[in-house]
């Protein structure tokens, strides 16, 4: 019954939804407050019955109801609870109900917002009905979760074991926040050019929803990393498979957009260009989506291949792509040009950023689709990998972070290039310094990883730094400047700290060039070096688990003699599917891992080992969680959440004015 | 700096980094990408030595040699004719005979395909969608069923 009313409450949400669409359209045409006010419980209500049927199906997976397809192919009663509900958006089916699911949460947030301009707010909540409209068909006609099948079967055939694991219950939904959370400043974007009006308060006003998404995406994109790292047992963290590279594209036209906004919003300028990027961060989510949910690529995220879905979403690409870039060629020539600025600026540093950004997020974009087009044209295969990426991402990401801190130090309109390498003059020296004792350090060793952990130091100094030199006054004692630091905008805590996070990053993949790899067989007993430790191959035993049985390799480590303690990796089998999984086993000592992964366990008793030693990989996705989280103070900063704008020079901290509800 | 100079500046600025980028680009494919090769078209076409490429296909049943060190001997077939592959490194979990793999490497003076990655799948019943495609063109594909794929 349940299911029936979750398959209902979709369907309602579609007819809503175009209500939503058209009827404050319409409003805002002929200036009818009533109308257009209908938006706001449109949007809510959507939202409502989305969530119904999401608990529908919810409830399905954890009562193991058979009768339902997608549940008796994705699930299985023995299966741990907690995988049971991940188990949800484990599929196609329950993946694309999460992604809407989503998408009407953050209508709603958008319809619940009291610092939107009204006439801005409807016409937003309209494109955003009109994308929920597309995706809810999508749903209803082509990848309906709530299919029941006639008979039930008495068991399920369980979900993809690689999929059995915590990671499935971060990943899909942070990322998804991410994609989707740009849909918002999409329909912004859309209602401005409709309306004819961008100005600061429109960036005001699509500002909180870019920093929102990009964080989620931000924490998406790491969490997934992470997975695949501890999962896929082969020690990478980036594969540059299509399907990363499909969430990384937005996620650097999203850091783009991020950057342009501010422009816009403290000086009025990049107007055309900051709209075109809102268009295109989200037109990129949406080529993710079909990327990944079409079957066109083949990659460890395809489930399904039905090429009636990837015709489906390639017509929703191509109508919103296509429509949104149709609205701005016309309403795009309206838009007036702000404030004037010297190339020698803060305002010409970001467009520096956006145009290294725009570049590297092209450069993926060819690697990514070029395969696809050369297949579909020539018929002939081939596959873009890692050192495509090296000669062309890189070395456009390098020069960005070089003057990334020289951009976040110089002044609006006109900045004095000299006075701010003056200032960072110290913190360069010591980075160098630093690249050059660590190249002096492992002599013989890779020369670019100290130079990239150089970098990586400079950017981490220059987010303290930039804190320092906005807080401290010569001759004032450090309490005054702490005080100043405090009462800085979060804005600029945000940025330093996210800037930081990418040095730590940085810092964490360069220091990747000292990672080494073991690869042997081994019986119990046996000793292998591994990088700077020594392991010992103690026991395989046996083990039986909820829903697969697992032979457990256990391994003693040591590090200059000393022991470290021990790790467990194992190789589990699912009997539902009869499918293998390999369970890597880590040991996290500071921010480095021991990282081993076991192979085939041979008959006569040896067993195969793959054992890393990885220093300061960690510092990866600690950088990212900075980065994300630089993106969520700034979201605080107050003057994102009044309504109107505050002048706020000099003493902010004096400045009291009133909060309004979470922006 | 008037405001024609500070668009000619921008857009200086941005032709540059843009054809910076472009070059790069097509340069760092020229090089870089790798081509997906069949058996029977390891066979015709003779790939020269040095040359990276993928291989797919089936892995020949009974081919499997495993030596010391995690050394492994395998045959990649497509039901025409068979290509010899040497692995060293561990193997994919699903990594079986008679089933569908995909390998990268280069072939050896003497014939054999060395190779560096084995790629890793993640479901039984899949079946890389080249390797699909090669045995198709050699009339032993199964129809359509095997194709399902449930994997993340």
């Amino acid at each position: 019954m349940i299911v029936e009313a979750g398959h209902y409450a979709l369907t309602l949400a579609l007819g809503l939804s175009l209500l939503q669409c058209a009827i404050p359209f319409w409003g805002a045409r002929s200036n009818d407050p009533v109308l257009m006010g209908s938006a706001v419980p449109a949007a809510i209500g959507v939202a409502a019955l989305v969530g119904f049927a999401f608990v529908a199906l919810l409830i399905a997976y954890v009562t193991s109801d058979f009768t339902v397809l997608n549940v008796v192919e994705n699930s299985h009663s023995a299966k741990p609870m907690i995988y049971k509900i991940t188990g949800v958006w484990g599929n196609h089916e329950g993946s694309m109900l999460l992604w809407v699911l989503i998408l009407a949460l953050f209508g709603a947030m958008v319809a619940a917002s009291r610092h939107l301009p009204v006439r801005l707010k409807t016409n937003a909540l309209c494109v955003q009905a009109a994308i929920t409209i597309a995706f809810l068909v999508f749903i209803l006609f082509s990848s309906n979760p709530f299919t029941r099948v006639e008979p039930p079967p008495a068991e399920g055939q369980d979900l993809n074991p690689v999929l059995q694991d915590i990671g499935l219950a971060i990943h899909p939904p942070l990322l998804y926040f991410g994609y989707v959370g740009f849909s918002m400043t999409f329909a912004l974007a859309m209602a401005a050019l409709i309306d004819g009006r961008v100005d600061a308060v429109w960036a005001r006003a699509a500002r909180p929803w870019t920093l929102l998404a990009w964080s989620f995406l931000t924490l998406g994109i790491s969490m997934g990393s992470y997975w695949a790292y501890y999962e896929l047992g082969w020690g990478g963290f980036w594969f540059w498979d299509p399907v990363e590279n499909a969430s990384l594209m937005p996620w650097l036209a999203g850091t783009a957009l991020l950057h342009s906004v501010v422009v816009m919003e403290k000086r009025e300028a990049l107007k055309v260009w900051t709209i075109l990027l809102a268009i295109l961060t989200f037109s990129l989510s949406l080529l993710g989506t079909f990327l990944v949910r079409s079957g066109v690529l083949t990659s460890v995220h395809a489930f399904a291949v039905d090429p009636a879905r990837g015709v489906f979403i390639l017509a929703i690409l191509s109508i919103f792509i296509g429509g949104s870039l149709a609205v701005f060629a016309w309403r795009a020539p309206l838009l007036r040009g702000g404030g004037i600025f010297a190339p020698i600026s803060r305002e010409g540093a970001l467009i520096l950023n956006n145009l290294l950004l725009a570049s590297a997020c092209a450069t993926v974009f060819l690697g990514t689709l070029y395969p696809l087009v050369l297949e579909a044209f020539t018929g002939e295969k081939i596959s873009v990998g890692t050192p495509y990426y090296n000669l062309t991402f890189l070395p456009i990401l390098l020069p960005l972070m070089l003057v990334l801190p020289l951009g976040q130090a110089l002044a609006w309109k006109r900045g004095d290039l000299f006075a701010v390498v003056q200032r960072l003059g110290a913190l360069l020296g010591v980075s160098i310094a630093l690249a050059l004792g660590l190249i002096a350090f492992t002599a013989g060793g890779p020369v670019l990883a100290p130079l990239a952990i150089g970098l990586g130091a400079f950017l981490l100094l220059s987010g303290a730094g930039e804190i320092w030199t906005r807080s401290h006054v010569r001759g004032r004692p450090v309490s005054v400047a702490f005080r100043r630091a405090v009462g800085l905008p979060r804005s600029a805590w945000g940025s330093a700290l996210a800037h930081a996070g990418l040095g730590i990053t940085v810092i964490g993949i360069a220091a990747q060039a000292w990672s080494s790899e073991t690869i042997t067989a081994a019986r119990p007993g046996t000793q292998m070096s591994v990088g700077r430790h020594t392991a010992r191959l103690d026991s395989v035993r046996p083990r039986t688990g909820p829903n697969y049985t697992e032979d457990v390799v256990t391994l003693s480590l040591w590090r200059d003699g000393r022991p470290m303690g021990t790790l467990e990796t194992t190789k589990r089998l699912y009997p539902a599917r009869n499918s293998p999984t390999t369970e890597a086993g880590i040991l996290t000592r500071g921010f480095d891992q021991i990282y081993v992964s076991v192979g085939e366990i041979g008959t006569d008793g040896s067993v195969g080992l793959r054992l890393y030693d990885k220093p300061l990989v960690l510092l990866i996705w600690i950088g990212s969680l900075f980065m994300a989280a630089g993106g969520g103070l700034s979201l605080t900063d107050r003057r994102l959440r009044v309504g109107v704008p505050v002048r706020a020079r000099g003493g902010v901290a004096a400045q009291a004015a009133p909060a309004g509800g979470a922006a | 700096m008037t405001r024609k100079g500070r668009r000619l500046t921008i857009i200086g600025t941005a032709g540059l980094v843009l054809a910076g980028a472009l070059g790069l680009a097509l340069n760092a494919l020229r090089d870089t990408i790798v081509f997906f090769r069949s058996p029977s078209e390891v066979a015709s076409k003779a790939v020269p030595p040095g040359t990276r490429f993928r291989l797919g296909g089936l892995v020949d049943t009974g081919s499997v040699k495993r030596g010391t060190d995690q050394l492994v001997e395998f045959k990649v077939g497509d039901g025409a004719t068979s290509v010899p592959v040497r692995y060293k490194g561990l193997l994919p979990d699903l990594f079986r005979e008679g089933q569908g793999v995909v390998t990268e490497g280069m072939m050896s003076p003497a014939g054999v395909f060395v190779a560096d990655t084995v790629l890793a799948r993640h479901d039984e019943t899949y079946m890389p969608r080249e390797v699909a495609d090669a045995l198709k063109a050699q009339g032993v594909w199964q129809g359509d069923a095997q194709q399902q794929s449930a994997r993340r």
